[in-house]
């Protein structure tokens, strides 16, 4: 996208005003998914497997269907199974369908295979037991590497698609190559070489807020559906195929979204609330259970990774080469390639190739997290690079820096880097004083660095005047992240009126243009640049109105400060006419004065960070306490310092539980054994260091103000910096993820 | 004629190139000419690329201009979360 006026002097862009949606969120007055009521409405609950891959042999719903409370049962064949209707249900659509409602099998604990909507939620639970479900269970596998052996069970032939080489096993459904250079002769050029094995387990985007939705559906076709999501315009078109009905025919609404980092991109329960009803005729509600979020809503792929790193005496490295092998649930998508292409993107590499595994197994279909498989990739490369410094007596962030990728870098995953920060977070990084603050004995000190890409996307933007010369903002990405007091401050920037008196609505899926989902750290860059384009198209138009009322030409005059003003010598001696004397009267000289965009802005910038990490391990309970934290982040340019702050802290804390305690275990028998938050353990503020912030500015070329995402490059770094300081504190290299205390216990015995 | 640098993993479509030159003044036509010189690239592509231009990610657009001698990488298409 060509941007003609890149502005660097801010007025309002780079404030701290109160957030927006800050009332409603602490009276209670915000609407999340399952504040919503209808007239009439029913309750909906979902039959889940019991067993982690099994054929269905028949269901029997006629003793559920015959109770006085129950309204509607489907399965799937409530469900479209037409090809014919564009977009079919092919691809990414078939395996959504057969994720949120199983055919001939059951894939995984906990997978739908019918549902109930009953008068009320207690007597639609309590129907479930009635609906008699035949099953002939088949082996099963969860671990990515025993789900790539010859001899693991088949979850789906012929699931592979073009990428994945011959011989290897039906579960290995896409694969990934790239890099550049000859590693083996990187490798014979340097001093050391290091190889090594690491393991990470699934975890949960754990949002506080469970799936929940509303949902009404006629015979007539049209529908509405509320929910809490990420994106409400793949959740209208997901929805619309898989019940067969037209896109345009269905609205839907998002709701207040009480987290989603990722895991609420896609549908589950909305496609089941709107067949029952359809089915019932009536509303129907649906709210996940926390252990329905845990057993069958998206947690992050598993990881097994081989990677190895030359470095010569003085720290440059020769040749970098991993392995990425991800499992992502019974169905196509583990990111093995996005982990592959960020692994080694932070470094100047000659030699380098990397190779991603997307693997099958018997568990719930992966859903993005933040920064989808970057931080697993990072945790092995930083892991073995810290190791290398070790070895060879290196001081860790002078080695990134000798290293470290800049503009003009042939990137790891291809192409050459444009003006990029990491050398501005890792200078920052030596700089700041807990780089140099003295360790306690048994503390130990880790830094990483990570990636990652960041997105555009579909985004569609409108903007309206008021006569009172207020602004109301239209934007279609849900608020995950504060993008509502960034999109203000950016409308302000560019109208010269002040933040309050800018309103921005997630508008639904009728009231505007397509918008891509709120994820790819994108929001702030491609809806602002929207906002920008929208409210500057609304600059133009305020300014062809003062030229009409002083009777000047349009190209006379120019916007200052929230006012029209004469411009040139020719222009006319016109004192400067503010915004809301022109929309004072906009109806009798022309009309509403409005803004739009629509584009799917291609600019993003990637962005780099740098975090440093100090832990403690107490070697009697294998206990570790992170005792401080510090995020250093490239932001491009934070609209909003105190939500930049807040994603970095987010990705901090995210990957303390991820680093520390969050696991999926399963038991032999394939079942999740921990679906609830006693078993599953995440961080809560008492397990927290205060997370201090840096937040580096190296404008993105591709946004008028500069713009990077931000929300989840703060997730890539912490798993390796995190493993790096316990590594050094426990005196014995973490090469598998959570560092539970059982496992440090185990590592310390096993190190004698 | 354009250069355009493949990933390695797409070798096995093009008979062995990681390198392949097409006429293309636009990423519309780049991913069209690829497809018309190695029908095998169709898969991939289908499944979703990004076009990088001089380091600039183009992710879907078509109509991104490609100038004379740009450095030219086929990626896959990325996914956030």
């Amino acid at each position: 996208m060509a941007l003609d006026d890149r502005k660097s002097d801010f007025k309002f862009v780079g404030t701290r005003p109160d957030r927006p949606d800050g009332l409603d969120k602490v009276t209670g007055r915000a609407k999340f998914g399952a504040d919503a009521y209808a007239p009439g409405m029913l309750h909906g609950a979902i039959l889940r497997s019991p067993h982690a891959h099994a054929r269905i042999i028949s269901i029997d719903t006629s003793r559920a269907e015959a109770h006085k409370d129950v309204k509607a049962v489907v399965t799937r064949v409530d469900f479209s199974d037409k090809v014919e209707f564009k977009p079919g249900l092919e691809g990414e659509f078939w395996n959504v369908l057969e994720n949120v409602m199983a055919g001939e099998k059951a894939l995984y604990d906990g997978h739908a295979v019918a549902a109930i909507a009953a008068t009320s939620a207690l007597a639609a639970r309590d129907a479930l037991k009635l609906i008699e479900v035949e099953y002939e269970v088949l082996p099963h596998v969860t671990d990515v590497d025993k789900a790539m052996e010859p001899d693991a069970p088949v979850i789906r032939e012929g699931a592979a698609d073009y990428s994945v080489p011959e011989g290897m096993h039906p579960n290995v459904v896409r694969y990934h190559e790239s890099g550049h250079g000859d590693v083996e002769a990187g490798f014979a050029e340097a001093d050391l070489v290091i190889e090594d094995s690491f393991v990470t387990e699934a975890t949960h985007q754990g949002y506080i807020e469970p799936h929940a939705c509303l949902a009404t559906l006629g015979n007539d076709g049209k529908g509405e559906l509320w929910c809490t999501t990420q994106g409400h315009w793949i959740a209208q078109k997901t929805c619309a195929a898989l019940l067969g009905i037209e896109t345009s025919q269905l609205r839907v609404t998002a709701s207040e979204i009480g987290g989603g980092f990722g895991g609420k991109t896609t549908v589950f329960i909305e496609p089941v609330a709107l067949a029952l009803s359809r089915k019932a005729n009536r509303p129907v509600k649906i709210v996940m259970n926390r252990s329905e979020v845990f057993r069958a809503t998206g947690p992050t792929a598993s990881a097994s990774m081989d990677v190895k790193i030359g470095m010569k005496k003085d720290g440059t490295i020769t040749a970098a080469q991993g392995v990425f092998r991800l499992q992502g649930g019974a169905f196509p998508g583990a990111p093995g390639d996005m982990t592959a292409m960020c692994a080694f993107a932070p470094y100047n590499l000659t030699n380098v190739r990397q190779v991603g595994y997307d693997v099958m197994s018997n568990r719930p279909k992966q859903a993005a997290y933040r920064a989808p498989g970057a931080p697993m990739g990072a945790f092995a490369v930083e892991s073995v690079l810290d190791e290398l410094c070790n070895k060879l007596g290196l001081d860790p962030v002078d080695v990134r820096l000798k290293n470290a990728a800049h503009e003009g870098t042939k990137a790891s995953y291809g192409p050459r880097y444009e003006r990029i920060g990491l050398v501005e977070t890792l200078e920052a990084a030596k700089a700041h004083p807990h780089y140099s603050a003295p360790l306690k004995p048994g503390q130990g000190r880790g830094i990483s660095c990570g990636f990652w890409f960041n997105h555009g996307g579909e985004t569609s933007v409108s903007l309206a005047l008021s006569e009172d010369g207020s602004a109301q903002l239209m934007v279609g990405t849900p608020d995950i992240g504060g993008s509502r007091a960034s999109m203000a401050l950016m409308a302000a920037e560019v109208l010269g009126i002040p933040y309050e008196n800018i309103r921005v609505t997630v508008a639904d899926t009728a009231t505007l243009g397509y918008n891509d989902v709120s994820h790819g750290s994108r929001v702030t860059y491609a809806s602002g640049l929207a906002t920008i384009k929208a409210a500057r198209s609304a600059v133009e138009k305020l300014c062809e109105r003062a030229a009409a009322k002083w009777g000047i030409p349009a190209d006379a005059v120019k916007w200052e400060n929230g006012h029209a003003v004469p411009s040139g010598p020719n222009a006319g001696d016109f004192d400067p006419m503010p915004l809301a004397d022109i929309t004072a009267d906009m109806g009798s000289t022309g009309g509403p004065i409005s803004g739009h965009f629509e584009a799917t802005p291609e600019g993003a910038g990637v962005s780099f960070g740098t975090h440093i990490v100090d832990a403690e391990v107490d070697p009697e309970t294998g206990k570790t306490s992170v005792t401080r934290y510090t995020v250093i982040q490239d932001a491009g340019k934070a609209i909003h310092p105190d939500y930049v702050e807040g994603q970095y802290q987010g990705g901090a804390a995210q990957g303390i539980g991820w680093a520390l305690n969050e696991e999926y275990v399963y038991g032999d028998n394939g079942r999740l054994q921990n679906s609830i938050f006693l078993d599953y353990r995440i961080p809560v503020a008492s397990d927290l260091p205060m997370i201090d912030t840096v937040i580096v500015e190296v404008p993105n070329p591709g946004h008028p103000f500069g713009v990077r995402g931000v929300g989840e490059t703060g997730i890539v770094p912490p798993l390796a910096a995190i493993a790096n300081a316990v590594s050094k504190a426990a005196g014995v290299r973490m090469r598998q993820l959570p560092m539970s205390p059982p496992r440090i216990l185990a590592a310390l015995k096993e190190d004698g | 004629m354009v250069e355009v640098h493949l990933w390695s993993g797409l070798r096995s479509l093009t008979g062995g190139k990681q390198v392949v030159e097409v006429e293309a003044a636009t990423t519309g036509e780049l991913l069209r000419a690829l497809v018309r010189v190695y029908p095998q690239l169709q898969a991939p592509i289908d499944a979703g690329v990004s076009v990088a231009i001089d380091g600039r990610i183009i992710a879907s657009g078509l109509s991104e201009a490609i100038p004379e001698g740009a450095e030219i990488y086929l990626m896959q298409r990325l996914r956030g979360g």
